[in-house]
């Protein structure tokens, strides 16, 4: 895939970790060595200014993905690319990345004060000659993300948690961010809150052009953020494709059950039915489709061949017994 | 629904307190509801609301410094919020069942499931133990555990997540206990799990006739699950009704907010609604009604006079009710 404002592009991608016991243990009960595939040969492109979603359940390998995409972990094979971005003054070069974490109670450090914290990424890569514009920039980026200029002497413990999410955002924007990796931004946060930070990233977005990376596992907060989503299922990406057309018409087995398990508060009392069975363990997934033994379609050869995505109404699928 | 003698659980103006160095900081102030046997009560709330601490006063573990300080706690005509540790703990377990959300933390990591149901049997019901095995395993299988024989003998790691909160539930129900308290269930699950986990809670209140008084912070759990809901906010209940009501035509502005800022899986929004501010801590509760710094309706009587919520059977404490007309 090749698109000329791709800021970010995921080939192949692979990530194993070896999980096997130590050598000596090995040999004297002659196990093999084990391999966890948290992320298995994904590929996808984001472009610049939108929002590119991953959603699935514990253990699929969004996180992993996440940190190998700020090169926290970096991939057993494949590669990821980013785009160049041409700066206002004529200088071109790479994006630059931030990350927003899930806890905003372990992300800050309690001991320093939050001028400090959103000073520290503008110290480090000294974006200010001065430490005067140091502090003006800190004051205007707390203004930004809805806080007042004088919680900059304040500690985070002072907070509420949808506030000191607010702090993570202001500490990811002073680096001038291009693209920021949000792992499950407002899972910590209560729904009034998650709300507000919700339309403060969209707000952001706008304001600064940015692209979100966005994992979640909370598909209501990924309906009303993402442009483009993906649904990966034990490492593999199982769905990938426009937000809205997956939502209106998901293809994928597991995509549909997803869909339809998540309890809705727009429809009350609604009877359904549950999908059976649990996440097989990534260390040793069935064979062939990894979803065949909780799907409802599935058919002998499920079991046998591993399937490729395929192009499925303008998306792609991993599944060949979906019609679009 | 008003306090008669069909209800189960009774809880009347209940107050908690918890006294600290500044003074007593009430958590929960004037709390009033009937669960009926076999119907499930969804309480809702954000964290601090006092929806956990309802629960906890309600199976008798309150940790001091926190205290009742006024109101009554009734279970099937009995008055269990002054009984002794000893006789609470008798009530515990049989007539009231706890399922917490960490199913990891509830288990003893050093006893294998089937010991554990079976001690919980022998301790509350007078049968030998080859029966309260056969019980733990026959209550293994009802809450869906595969190969429940073999299952039995292991020990809470060997479960998954979903496999282990199953466990808690039969745990939960190995009495057959009237009531359960329900804080969390599905919280540290996975989306497909939980669904699994509370239409098993339905299954199991329909069958056996067990209420279920179910804490959570999920609006669409609620919503699934409940038969009725109280909505909480700083320690009082802002509006108790049926779920369709509440949900669908929610009469307090706090509801209404809260309904209308969780974002819709069937469509999107441009802007979600969003309630400004946050929650008051418990040392600044604003006087009249708690939530009025926050509110779009308020007027200067909400800023003085504390609503109170009736016994009708939507019941909604706020001076400036929301019509079906406002809604949009």
């Amino acid at each position: 895939m090749s698109d000329h404002d791709a800021i970010l592009s995921v080939e192949n991608a692979s990530c194993h970790f070896d999980v096997s016991a130590s050598w000596l243990q090995r040999v004297a009960s002659r196990a093999p060595r084990r391999l966890l595939k948290a992320v298995e040969d994904v590929s996808f492109t984001v472009r610049r200014g939108t929002t590119f979603s991953i959603v699935g359940e514990s253990g699929c390998g969004k996180s992993t993905l996440a940190r190998m995409i700020v090169g926290l972990q970096s991939p057993t094979s494949g590669s990821i690319r980013f785009g160049d971005i041409c700066r206002a003054d004529g200088k071109v070069e790479m994006p630059r990345l931030q990350m927003i974490f899930q806890d905003p109670f372990a992300s800050l450090n309690p001991r320093w004060r939050v001028g400090d914290i959103v000073a520290e990424p503008i110290r480090e890569l000294k974006l200010r000659a001065t430490e005067a514009e140091t502090l003006t920039r800190v004051s205007e980026l707390l203004v930004t993300v809805g806080l007042s200029a004088q919680d900059a002497t304040r500690y985070p413990h002072e907070f509420s948690g949808g506030q000191r999410q607010r702090i993570s955002i202001a500490r990811a924007l002073a680096t001038e961010a291009d693209v920021m990796v949000c792992d499950e931004p407002t899972s910590a946060l209560d729904v009034s809150v998650q709300a507000q930070i919700l339309n403060l990233m969209v707000r952001l977005q706008k304001q600064f052009n940015l692209t979100y990376v966005l994992i979640s596992h909370n598909l209501s907060v990924v309906r009303h953020m993402s442009d483009q989503l993906a649904i990966m299922y034990l490492g593999r990406i199982v769905e990938i494709g426009d937000a809205e057309e997956i939502f209106k018409s998901p293809s994928h087995p597991y995509t549909r059950l997803l869909i339809d398990t998540i309890p809705q508060v727009d429809a009350p009392n609604r009877a359904r039915e549950p999908m059976s069975g649990e996440v097989p363990s990534p260390i040793s997934p069935p064979t062939g489709c990894t979803f065949h033994p909780r799907c409802q379609i599935a058919v002998p050869s499920c079991a046998v061949d591993r399937p490729e995505l395929l192009t499925v109404g303008g998306r792609l699928v991993a599944c060949p017994h979906v019609r679009p | 629904m008003s306090a008669g003698t069909s209800s189960l659980l009774s809880v009347r103006d209940l107050k908690v307190v918890f006294d600290g160095r500044k003074g007593p900081l009430t958590a929960l102030d004037g709390i009033s509801f009937d669960i009926a046997p076999g119907e499930i009560l969804g309480v809702v709330g954000e964290s601090g609301a006092g929806k956990s601490l309802t629960g906890t006063a309600v199976i008798g573990l309150l940790d001091p410094p926190g205290r009742i300080a006024a109101g009554s706690i009734h279970l099937a005509g009995e008055r269990i919020d002054n009984m002794s540790p000893e006789a609470m703990r008798r009530v515990r377990g049989r007539k009231i069942g706890a399922i917490f959300q960490d199913p990891l933390t509830s288990l003893h990591p050093l006893l294998t499931v089937g010991d554990q149901i079976s001690d919980t049997i022998l301790t509350h019901l007078q049968v030998t133990r080859d029966e309260a095995r056969s019980r733990a395993l026959a209550l293994l299988r009802q809450v869906g555990i595969p190969a429940a024989e073999t299952r039995i003998d292991h020990f809470p790691h060997q479960f998954s997540g979903g496999m282990r909160q199953r466990v808690v539930i039969a745990l939960a129900l190995c009495a057959e206990p009237a009531l359960i308290i329900a804080d969390e269930p599905t919280t540290a699950l996975d989306v497909s799990i939980q669904a699994q986990i509370t239409s098993l809670l339905k299954r199991l209140c329909r069958e056996k006739g067990t209420a279920i008084m179910l804490v959570t912070h999920d609006m669409g759990v609620i919503a699934e699950t409940a038969d009725r809901v109280a909505v909480m906010y700083a320690g009082r209940i802002a509006e108790i009704g049926p779920v369709e009501e509440v949900t669908q035509r929610p009469k307090h502005p706090y509801t209404a907010g809260l309904m209308a800022s969780i974002p819709s899986v069937q469509h999107r929004n441009a802007v979600l609604n969003q309630i400004d501010g946050s929650m008051p801590r418990l040392s600044a509760i604003p006087t009249g009604c708690s939530f009025h710094p926050r509110c779009l309706a308020s007027s200067a009587r909400c800023s003085k006079e504390r609503p109170e919520h009736g016994s009708t059977l939507h019941a909604v404490a706020c001076h400036h009710p929301l019509t079906d007309a406002k809604h949009v």
